[in-house]
Formats: C-alpha cells, structure tokens, sequence
C-alpha cells in the first residue's frame, strides 16, 4: 500500500517535473520570438546580464540584468512584479519603463506566457551585473511624463483576427505584432517616438539605420518578394537578391534564424497580406547628377554590383528593385557607402561578405550623385539625394 | 621564461592555403585545432576591399602582401664554393605573409600536373635508357600518382570554383580543353574565363602552326559560384590588380573566399597572427612531436603542446624549421646523403615580346589566370631523345599585369628615358604584349637548402641559404621552348618581337616566378625522402610536412593545385587512418 502510495507520488513529481521543463522550454522559445538577448544579452556576455546600451532617438537606455541574481537583477521581483513589467512596462515599485522595452508589443503575450518567460529566466546562472537606468536629456529623463505616453501611445491591443484569415496568419500576425514587435522599427514613429499607426509597415529607422516597409509596396516594400523569399531571408538573412545587415542582422542571427520553420512561413504569410500603401510618384533626378552618378557607379560600384545593379545572389545585394535603395529616407545607402558594412553570416548563408565604405575616397557630391543614380536606374524611382543629405 | 600553453590536438604552422585545407579537414573531424601565422590577420573588405586595393606603389612596388626581408629572408649563392649573400630586397620570388599566405596575392593559375610528372625518372629510364640522364640530376618519382590524387585536384577545383575547360573527361576527348591532361572526373566547376584580345591571337597562331591552345584554368571566376560549404565567390571584374594584390571583389579563389567563413564559425579552431614558431620540440627519430616553440610580438616565448604538429610554412621555413628542430638529416651536398634540404628546384620561365602596329590590344584588361595556353612541348607525349633534355614548358599569352608603374613596353631600338622613350611608350602600351613559356626545373646535386653559418634572423636563429643554378638540361629545355615560343610570336606577324631566352647563371635580382619546392621531399624511400606520399614525417609520426616543399622535382606548372591535392589527400590519410590508429601510414 505504501509502496504504491509512493510510486503514484513519484509518477506525479515526474508529471510536475517535465511540465515544469516544458514550460521552461515554451518560456525560452518566447524569448527567441522576442529578440530579448539582442538588448539584454551583452555581446560575449553572460546571457540575459543586462548591460548593453540601447540608443533610442532620446538618448541612452541601459538594458537591465534579467538573471535571478538578488542585488542586481530579478532576484527580489515576484511573479507579480516581472508579469507587470515585462507586459505593461511598470516596474515593482509602479514607476514607469522606457518603451524601448517593447511592452505595447509584449502586451500580446498572456499570463502564462510570461509565467513562462519568467520560468526559463529563472534557471539561468545569476550574473552580478548592476549597470541599469538611462541616460537621457530632460525632459524624456522624467519619467511621469510615460503616463501620457501610455495613454497616448498603449492602447489595449486591438484583435489581431481578420475575418476570412486561416490560423497561418494569425500566428504571423500574432508574432509579428507581439511578440516579434517588428513594427518597433518597421512602422514609423511619431515626434514622441511612439507607433504612427496610420502609416503601419511603411518603414522606420533604428539606431540610424533604415528599418524598410514591410507593406506590400513593389518598390519600397515587400510587393515583389514570394512568400518563400522572406521566410528565407529570416532563416538565412540572404534572399530574393538582398543580404540583412545592420540591427536586422542581429535579429535574423539571435532570433529569426532560431525560430522554427512554420513560424518564419506564419510571419511571411501574415506579411504579405499587408496592403500597399499610397505611395507618392517622385520627381524625375536632375540628367546632370544622374549621368555623373552613371560614370561613378561604373568605376566604383559596378565590379561587385554588376552594370545593371543586378549583384550577386547570397554575396553582392541587388541594387535594382531593392526596397533600401529606393526606400523615401536615403540613409541606409548613404551609410554603406559611407562607412562599409557586413552582411551577417548564417549556417545556410555562411559568406558574410562586406562592402568597404568610400568615405576619403569619394565627396558628398560623388556619394549623392551616386546615390541619386542608383536610386532611379533599372526601374528604380525615388527621390533625388542632395549634396547636403550626404553630408549629414 | 617560456610559458607552457593548454594543449590542443593539432597545432598548425603557417596559414596559408595549405594550412588552411589542413584546419578545415581536422577541425571538421572533431579535432581542437590552433594555427600559428606569423603575419597579420587579413580580411577582403578590411584589408583589400575595390576601393583601395588598386593600389600598385604599395602592393606590387612595396610588396606589402610578402614577407618582410627584415623579418625573414635566405641567403643566397649560386654554387657551393661562392659565399652567400642575404637577401635583402626580394626580387626572383615573393613569399607570402599573413592569414591566406601566398593565397591572397596568387594568380590563380590552377593547374594539375601531367601524370608522367609524378613517374618522371622511371619513365625516362625506361624510355630514353640510363645514360640520357646527365649523372648530377637528383630527379625521383614522388610515390604517388596521379590517379592517387585526382579526386583530391577534383575536390579543390570545387572549393574554389576553378574556370577552365576540361579537355579529358574520363578518357574522353573534349574539344577547346587540354588535349593532353590527365584524366579529370568532373569538368571545370564553372566555364572558362571570357577571351581578351591578346591571348586570342597567340591561340589563333598558335592552331594555324598545328597546336592545340586552351583557356588558361583559372582561380580568377568566370562567375559566381558557390562552393560546397555554401560560401559564395563573385566574378572576376578584369581589373587587372591580381597577382601581388588581394581580390576585393571576392572573385579570386583564397582561404578567405573559400575556407575562413567556415572555420569562423567552429569553436574548435583558432587562429593566432603574428605568431613565429621558433622550433618544434620532438624526442628524437622514432618518437613523436610534442609541440611547438612561438613567439609572439609581445616578446614573450610560448610552448604549445600538440599531439599533430603540421608544418605549413613556406618552402623555405618548412625546411628551416626541420633543420633547425633537428628532425632529419641535413643533406650533404659533398656526399649526396642526408635528406633535409635535398633536391630543392624552381622554375625555367622564359618570354617573347610583341608589338603591332595595327591591332589595339587593351591590355588594362586583365586577372590573374586570363589567357590562352598550348601544352604540346610539356611533358612526356613527344620524344624527347633526339632533343637531349628532359622536362617541357607551357606556353601561353595571358592579360596580366599591365599597370602603368611597372609596365611601360616599347619596341627595340628605344632610347630608355627622354622624349623618345615617353613616345614610344605612349605608342606601345596599346600596341604590345609579352608571350611566356614556364618550363620544368629538375633537381640536381648542386641545388639544395641548408641553414648558413653567418646570417641569423631577429631571434638569432641561423638564415636559410639557398644553393642554386639552372642545370644544362633544363637551359636547354629553355631554349628549345623559347624557339617554339617565337616561332608563334612570329606566326601573329608582329611589328617587332624581341626575344628574351633564360641563361645561366641564375639571378635573384629580377621577379621570375615565387615557385620554390623542393628540400623536404615526398618519396616512397626514406632515405631520398623526408617525408613519405601522405607527407608524414618518416622520423616523427605526428608530424605532418606540407606544401610545395614536397616536390622532389618542379613541372613546368604553377603549383598550387598539386600543392592543394596533396594537402587533401594528407588530410583525408589522418582523418580516416592516422586518428584510429597513430602511426607510420606508409
């Protein structure tokens, strides 16, 4: 009697046991749909001590150390305080969080989901590690003033379910403008660096990049991807003629690359039901930058890039139809043209290659025209780029 | 005070393609894997990229991708009973330096070698008899073939992507390829280069006196290609900065375009730069390697243990470093014994120039392996009796290298500065090119390697001095190609031609071809041989000796494919043999 008294128990801790691992592991995976180590995780750090500086259009934000180390990370919160946190951006002792923790997103995730999260942070090895706050110039270091903000800005979220949409996209749906929070950079801001939900998905910026639209534009969107072609690009960061650089190429490595093969098709179906946006017809360039930008491109781009911006699959990005090109701010191409930048390098995509920049060797007028080129070749239009925009 | 390191399963001496193949196979098989490369860490868009590589003063003026003689360099002399001189300014040949080694600033001239040149000897004996052998030729058969090595010449002409056109598929005659390579399993992972204008009229030439021309094969990509690891190569854009310049348009075959994205990703390898190995350390013939001696440009001194020690240098530092480690015996030049050293050979290069009046040649298009090739006079398939000499040489046209610092062609006759000079070479750039025959070089008695009693490096350790003059046979061999050469060059009905044949003596001074092999040789006898047909060390089992160090006598071929396929075949031999069982493989 006894004896089987105690192997019922044993069976039943076993049961708690591997619910409690399943949860761990559910917990994890959010985190990988989260990108939360690419803010929290210092690069060759500890995973999830905190540390990193996050640059936000206000100033600095320090990431916080989320181990379970008392003094300086999760020790001391409860459940309580972690769910409010990580859900609508309060901390324990109801101050306010900077949204560039993205809780209007994370607000999609439910109880127990967080429990979860919560649950997998918990069987990390605790890090010392106290670096936390911000660093931001007044007003923004005031942080009462996020009350408005929340009220402004955090609205509860809207029902994700479209009438006619199968459950495909609503894990798309649900990822990408959960916990995925794409729209944090694909969706541009208002002055106050909140959503500009009327322009959802028509791109943004992120730590001076450019974050293009995900809508379904041929031009400066998705219109002209399959399906297929982007959730490759999440899993490789290399496709339809394109190579994820800058912030993507840490979301494609940290968390896109390790997200299972059904919920990249789940974000790329839901993506490509995104409308087109009204899109704004852009005067024709001048013939006198468009031909010096020609002469340009040929010496100095063409050799990798190809005479017809055609590039190379997976090594050199397609110029012609790119969405970055053509995308109305010109500031990722002025960047890598500038300053050079590395293609991020992946199991299935493991080249890695990089383009030099050409600061020194070419002006502000060269870089403009050449950009101005570019940006109106092949069937390309976009606006005309000026000396003085290659300058900033 | 020397401090002792964390052992590791494989050290690697040197960085360049061969330890690179090396780091690949072994760090693949499960092995920690530590290579030592004495100069600088090298990446294509940091250190090369388009907008700055064209830069002819600092790479093909200033050498900036070779060593530094200050750092390393040989003395030299001609025959034993001269004193030798240290080499001070490179010139004959150029070394190279830094992660990639003589990889990033090759060619890519890609060739295979015959199979009668890896049976060279007997086949002479057999064929021509005992005496058409002058008696001071120290040639050997290498011990292994190559059908032994075919599929490993397969499986780097994959990696890299190499365009050519196969002329023997299997046995089968394919038209446009070498009628008279050795067979090939596979064709050229990617079509032949596009044709620039000079080397097709040396081809046109070239089939109306009877010859069979074919595209050069080349390292320099006719396309994109990406190679079995998933890394992806561009095309060539015809640049022309190739040979003494890395490739920023990753269009040229290196272990950066090839092999470094994969190794960056495993945890077993590493990589440490500026890192000279002094010595490795063993317990004597019969015993094992244990490690190796470094320093780094701290100063300070490191022994890394190691159960696999592979030396990957250059030629000559593979032979210093077993001299001075005291693995082998030093060769003899007086008696002919010893091995270390031993049969040391270089390249019989010899060329034509041509100058139209009427034909715009566009030379500023070009690479590095772009242009047409006859292979008729090279190897064994002619008689050579008649001809007293043994060995051949290709002949090619190929549009390389005209740059404006370097490259000012005018016709005979020119004065060689002032007015007239700048006329003439305003005229001839267009206008002239230069045809070229690189010819075998067969090891002889008197060309050898040994460390020189005077001349010592920074850490004091004696220089390499290098002993060697063209034999008779392979000057005769020159000549006799030179002859086939112009005859050709004439065939194109140049405006003028101007011949310029190799003679004796040989001279450090002026760039001739950076093909130095020999000196710790492959063999199948340990006696004439320092290491055995899986490049293993007959004296320590665990040490592995590769590179063109290895050839007991040099075809008239560039050498880095031969070079690559007995790296892969090494590899593969440790891989599948030695990791189960350690041991002599041969």
């Amino acid at each position: 009697m006894r004896g089987a008294f105690c192997g019922v128990l044993l069976l039943l801790l076993a049961a708690i046991s591997a619910r409690a691992e399943d949860r761990v592991a559910v917990g994890q995976y959010l985190t990988i749909l989260g990108d939360c180590a690419a803010c929290h995780t210092p690069p060759g750090g500890a995973p999830f001590s905190g540390g990193r500086r996050i640059p936000t259009p206000f100033g600095w934000v320090i990431a916080p150390n989320l181990t379970f180390d008392r003094k300086s990370g999760l020790g001391l919160w409860s459940a309580a305080d972690f769910d409010r946190a990580l859900r609508f951006g309060r901390k324990p002792d109801g101050g306010f969080l900077y949204p560039a923790h993205p809780y209007p997103y994370f607000a999609r995730f439910t109880a127990e989901e967080s429990a979860a999260i919560r649950a997998y942070l918990a069987t990390l090895a605790p890090v010392y590690q106290p670096a936390r706050g911000a660093d931001l110039p007044f007003p923004f270091d005031f942080r009462v003033l996020l009350w408005f903000w929340n009220a402004l800005y955090v609205p509860a979220p809207p029902p994700l379910r479209g009438a006619g949409h199968d459950a495909l996209w609503d894990r798309g749906a649900w990822i990408a403008n959960g916990p995925g929070h794409c729209g944090a950079c694909h969706t541009p801001k208002t002055l106050l660096g909140g959503d500009d939900l009327a322009r959802a998905w028509q791109g943004g910026m992120a730590a001076g990049w450019l974050a293009p639209a995900l809508d379904g534009d041929p031009r400066t969107g998705l219109g002209a991807w399959r399906e297929a072609e982007i959730a490759q690009f999440l899993a490789t960061g290399a496709a339809h003629g394109q190579l994820a650089t800058g912030p993507m190429a840490e979301v494609i490595t940290l968390s896109t690359a390790q997200m299972t093969k059904a919920d990249r098709a789940a974000i790329a179906h839901y993506l490509k039901t995104l409308p087109q946006s009204p899109g704004s017809v852009a005067p024709a360039p001048p013939p006198a930058m468009m031909a010096a930008g020609e002469a340009l491109y040929r010496l100095r781009c063409a050799p990798c890039h190809g005479r017809d911006g055609e590039g190379t699959a997976g090594l050199f990005p397609r110029l012609a139809g790119s969405a970055i090109v053509q995308a109305p701010q010109p500031a990722t191409i002025l960047r890598v043209v500038r300053e050079g930048t590395r293609a991020v390098a992946t199991k299935a995509a493991p080249t890695g290659p990089a383009m030099p920049g050409f600061a020194g060797l070419l002006d502000d007028g060269a870089i403009a025209a050449i950009a101005t080129y570019i940006r109106n070749s092949w069937g390309n239009a976009a606006p005309a780029v000026s000396e003085a925009e290659a300058r900033r | 005070m020397t401090i002792r390191l964390k052992p590791v399963d494989a050290v690697i001496i040197g960085f360049g393609w061969s330890g690179a193949l090396l780091a690949e196979a072994l760090s693949g098989a499960g092995l920690t894997v530590l290579a030592l490369e004495r100069g600088p860490f090298r990446d294509t868009a940091q250190d090369f990229p388009p907008s700055r590589v064209a830069d002819e003063l600092r790479y093909a003026v200033r050498h900036d991708l070779v060593v530094k003689p200050a750092e390393n360099t040989i003395t030299f002399r001609n025959k034993t009973s001269q004193t030798a001189l240290p080499v001070r300014a490179l010139g004959s040949f150029l070394p190279g330096s830094g992660v990639g080694g003589g990889g990033v600033h090759w060619n890519g001239q890609t060739w295979r070698f015959r199979p009668s040149d890896f049976t060279l000897k007997s086949r002479a004996l057999a064929r021509y008899g005992k005496n058409f052998l002058a008696p001071d030729l120290t040639i050997q058969d290498w011990g292994v073939s190559y059908d032994e090595l075919e599929p490993f010449y397969d499986r780097f002409e994959y990696l890299c992507g190499i365009s050519g056109q196969a002329g023997n598929l299997r046995g089968a005659r394919l038209p446009g390829g070498n009628p008279f390579e050795g067979a090939r399993a596979r064709p050229y992972p990617t079509p032949p280069m596009a044709m620039p204008y000079a080397p097709t009229l040396f081809a046109d030439a070239a089939r109306g006196v009877g010859y069979h021309p074919f595209p050069q094969p080349s390292a320099n990509l006719s396309q994109a290609y990406t190679n079995p690891f998933g890394v992806v190569l561009g095309a060539c854009s015809y640049c022309g900065f190739c040979e003494r310049f890395g490739c920023g348009n990753y269009a040229k075959a290196s272990p950066q375009t090839t092999i470094l994205p994969i190794l960056r990703e495993r945890a077993q390898f590493s990589l440490r730069t500026q890192c000279t190995v002094l010595t490795i350390a063993h317990d004597g013939k019969g015993s094992k390697a244990r490690g190796v001696t470094y320093t780094d440009d701290s100063g300070e001194v490191f022994f890394q243990p190691a159960d696999l020690v592979i030396l990957s240098a250059y030629t000559f530092e593979n032979i210093r470093l077993l001299l001075l480690s005291g693995i082998g015996a030093p060769y003899d030049p007086a008696s002919g014994k010893g091995v270390v050293g031993r049969n040391y050979s270089y390249q019989t290069t010899s060329s034509v120039a041509l100058g139209f009046a009427d034909k715009l040649l566009n030379p500023f298009i070009g690479a590095g392996a772009l242009g047409m090739v006859i292979d008729d006079w090279n190897g064994d398939h002619y008689d050579h009796g008649p001809l007293g000499f043994l060995g051949g040489a290709y002949l090619a046209a190929l549009a390389t290298n005209s740059r404006p610092i370097l490259n000012h062609p005018t016709p005979p006759g020119t004065p060689r500065w002032g007015a007239a000079w700048k006329r003439a070479v305003a005229k001839s750039y267009l206008r002239s090119m230069r045809i070229l025959a690189s010819g075998s070089s067969l090891s002889h008695r008197g060309a050898y390697c040994d460390l020189d009693p005077t001349y010592r490096d920074r850490f004091r350790r004696p220089l390499l001095r290098l002993t060697f003059d063209f034999h008779p046979n392979d000057l005769k061999m020159s000549a006799f190609a030179t002859d086939r050469l112009a005859e050709i060059g004439r065939a194109m009905r140049p405006e003028w031609l101007v011949v310029d044949k190799r003679e004796a003596p040989y001279s450090i001074v002026p760039y001739q071809s950076t093909h130095n092999v020999g000196g710790a040789i492959i063999g199948a006898d340990p006696t004439t041989s320092v290491v055995n047909p899986y490049l293993q060390s007959w004296d320590l089992d665990n040490l592995f000796v590769v590179g063109a160090s290895a050839f007991p006598q040099n075809a008239s071929y560039n050498p880095t494919g031969t070079v690559a396929a007995l790296a892969l075949r090494a590899a593969e031999a440790i891989t599948t043999r030695y990791l189960r069982a350690p041991g002599p493989l041969a």
